[in-house]
């Protein structure tokens, strides 16, 4: 009986598709990425599933790569080069910068090599490529919620007081969920045809993180030069973590608004042109890949 | 909904080849060649892109499927009949031209697609579906066909990895026969599995086309493209060379693609320059259909004739030609003589040309490349041999109301006569 009442439903329906050289807007683009939002969620869920399998410590890995680095830092900047922290212990302050920024530079990793580890995909069927870079970036969403239960056991631990300022927390998270697409989507459409991006990729990360504000406060650059760290949208989304967590905030002060907004904007410019590049090569990526 | 469900203007697709060599695969190239581009349009501005270097998959094809047609796409390698499907099913983008396709779409280029090695036969089950277009919620519905379609229930929580190539297969094609949009596109995806599988996957193919679901189907097996087609096209170079009723269609590709590849007659006019020796020299062979054109096409149903001419050069000798006739499998189907002909044997010769006839009966010969070598014997002794004197294909164009498009096994595949009836209705 279901199996009738359905396929009348499919008879029913008027369909039309149009082939046609040259590109789609972007809107349409938006609109099919979300007509195919089951596709995303089995691969968000099989990324999920697959990333640690085979792995003898497997989900432990979530919490070894930023707890190793968060102990070599609270050594060599806390212990040794003694870097002001704001008045939080460094070990949590440190933390508190790699647990974003772990989270973008995972996600950019994983959302450039997308496209082309799915090779097989794009060569054999259609559907939203955006839901690739998209399904990278949102299931590297799981590595950040064990990670970030690390920070609140961290805060207890350290008795730091949670203040009603975190619950701003997920507007920075969606700055850094941003961010990551923005990026992404250029490397990713990038990735296909130049491979170089590959090479890049673990010089770029690595680089970025010494220009923002992760292991250092921001508070270290001279006022009149801190403008420039505005100019990195991950400043904003880490300093916005510090803020919503700790209450404090440097380059985040009231005199600073101008600067979030510049971030912000740019944060949006790098995502608006990435979906367009990525929208406007995605037709040739079979061809190429 | 509008009366066709596919409509095809114009299509063209370009692929350039040479960019295929010098592709900008680093930064570095690329730079290189913008930069050497920017030189060579500096010196001559105006002089297009070099069209030897272009391949056109596809050019100006247009074409019409109604709903609930099942349309047959035929061609050699290279034609254009993947990218045709690759560009329906919206993989990759037309050069120019437009297509208008009125209906649900789910395509199948391969089996399996997406399939990780990680996830279980169910997991699988649910991300291949997701990846083919499938809705959850339809996934659900049908899982349990899928699985009983697959049998491999006892294995649907282990790992794909552990599975054999043959259950791997079987899940794979079981996911993808249950997706059931209004308009398919298939690719050769029958041409997986053991023989046993393909008569499922046809078989299943069948149902679908007898659903009434509109079909675009490639393949290269000529057999189940007349089956389960009412109409199919021939692609040659991305063009269409033919296009009408599947049967036609199946026939003209044939003949035009076993042209070349073999030889059904052969003359040689000079006797010194014929293959021979000084007691015997061959003037023509040949092989052609008992009755209509010389050339035609031979399937299995085709009654054949066999023709020899060759001088016999010693006087008063009792010759003979013998043939034996090689399948493709490199098995000798039977032999003949023409001392088989009681009138001819032992008869003494003279000097000078002697014709011989060989009828072959149809519905005896097995579909494939066939050889014929050729032996002389004068008075019982083996004076001359030629092999490869003939290759002709027999060609399977039988109606099947099974499932099963495949060869038949054996050397030949005579039509025999069978007498079954129910007895009694006791058991004793």
């Amino acid at each position: 009986m279901q199996e009738i009442r359905s396929y009348n439903k499919l008879t029913q329906t008027t369909h039309q598709t149009v082939i046609e050289p040259g590109n789609a807007w972007l809107l349409p683009e938006v609109k099919s990425t979300w007509h195919y939002r089951e596709l995303l969620y089995f691969l968000v869920w099989r990324d999920i599933k697959i990333r640690y399998k085979q792995t003898a410590l497997g989900v432990a890995w979530v919490i070894l790569q930023p707890v190793a680095s968060m102990l070599i830092f609270t050594i060599i900047f806390g212990l040794l080069l003694k870097v002001p922290s704001e008045g939080v212990p460094y070990t949590v302050f440190a933390f508190s910068g790699l647990l974003p920024w772990y989270y973008f530079s995972g996600s950019l990793t994983r959302a450039s090599t997308s496209l082309v580890t799915s090779s097989n995909l794009i060569t054999k069927v259609y559907f939203p490529r955006l839901t690739i870079p998209l399904s990278a970036i949102l299931s590297n969403l799981f590595d950040f919620g064990i990670s970030f239960l690390l920070l609140i056991g961290l805060m207890l631990i350290y008795r730091l007081p949670i203040t009603a300022s975190i619950l701003f927390l997920p507007f920075f998270l969606l700055l850094a969920i941003i961010t990551s697409l923005g990026f992404g989507l250029w490397f990713s459409a990038l990735n296909v045809r130049y491979r170089d991006v590959n090479y890049i990729m673990p010089f770029i990360v690595q680089m970025w993180m010494y220009l923002t504000p992760v292991i250092y406060s921001s508070t270290l650059i001279p006022e009149q030069f801190r403008f420039l760290l505005a100019l990195n949208p991950m400043t904003v989304v880490v300093e916005g973590f510090r803020w919503s967590l700790f209450g404090y905030a440097s380059t985040l002060s009231p005199q600073a608004k101008p600067l979030i907004a510049l971030g912000i904007f740019i944060m949006l410019a790098v995502l608006f042109t990435g979906a367009r590049y990525f929208q406007k090569t995605e037709r040739t990526f079979a061809d190429i890949i | 909904m509008p009366d066709t469900a596919i409509t095809v203007t114009n299509l063209s697709k370009k692929y350039k080849i040479g960019h295929l060599q010098q592709r900008h695969d680093t930064l570095r190239d690329a730079l290189a060649d913008s930069i050497h581009n920017l030189g060579s349009q500096l010196r001559k501005p105006s002089t297009d892109k070099n069209e030897t270097d272009v391949l056109w998959a596809l050019r100006d094809v247009s074409f019409e499927v109604e709903h609930g047609e099942v349309l047959g796409v035929i061609g050699r390698n290279g034609a254009g009949k993947s990218t045709l499907l690759k560009v329906l099913s919206r993989i990759t983008a037309p050069t120019s031209g437009r297509a208008v396709i009125n209906g649900r779409v789910g395509s199948l280029l391969e089996v399996g697609t997406g399939f990780h090695p990680e996830l279980s036969g169910r997991e699988n089950i649910y991300l291949n579906g997701a990846i083919l277009g499938m809705k959850r919620e339809e996934i659900e519905r049908k899982f349990d066909e899928i699985v009983a379609f697959s049998e491999i229930e006892k294995f649907l929580d282990t790992p794909v990895k552990r599975y054999s190539s043959g259950m791997y297969v079987r899940l794979a094609f079981a996911v993808a026969a249950h997706l059931e949009p209004e308009i398919l596109l298939v690719d050769e995806v029958l041409a997986v599995g053991d023989a046993a599988f393909q008569k499922r996957c046809l078989g299943k193919m069948g149902d679908v086309a007898r659903s009434g679901r509109t079909i675009l189907f490639v393949s290269h097996n000529m057999v189940a493209i007349k089956n389960l087609c009412e109409k199919a096209i021939w692609l040659d170079f991305g063009k269409i060379s033919a296009f009408g009723m599947s049967s036609d269609v199946v026939n003209n590709y044939l003949q035009s693609t076993t042209l070349g590849a073999t030889m059904t007659e052969r003359v040689w006019n000079d006797s010194s320059q014929a293959p021979g020796n000084d007691l015997v020299r061959l003037h023509k062979v040949c092989v052609r259909p008992d009755s209509g054109p010389p050339n035609g096409n031979i399937s299995m149903r085709t009654p054949l004739i066999l023709e020899f001419e060759y001088w016999n050069l010693i006087e008063n000798s009792s010759i003979d030609i013998q043939y034996i006739l090689i399948t493709e499998e490199q098995t000798i189907a039977f032999e003949s003589s023409s001392s088989f002909q009681s009138e001819w044997r032992g008869t003494l010769a003279p000097r000078g040309l002697i014709k011989s006839k060989c009828y072959i009966p149809g519905n005896l010969l097995n579909s494939g490349i066939h050889r014929i070598a050729l032996r002389f014997y004068q008075d019982s002794k083996r004076i001359y041999e030629l092999e490869d004197a003939l290759i002709f294909e027999v060609f399977d164009t039988t109606e099947r109301n099974g499932s099963w498009y495949g060869k038949f096994p054996g050397s030949i595949r005579p039509l025999l006569i069978w007498e079954t009836e129910v007895h009694s209705k006791e058991i004793l």
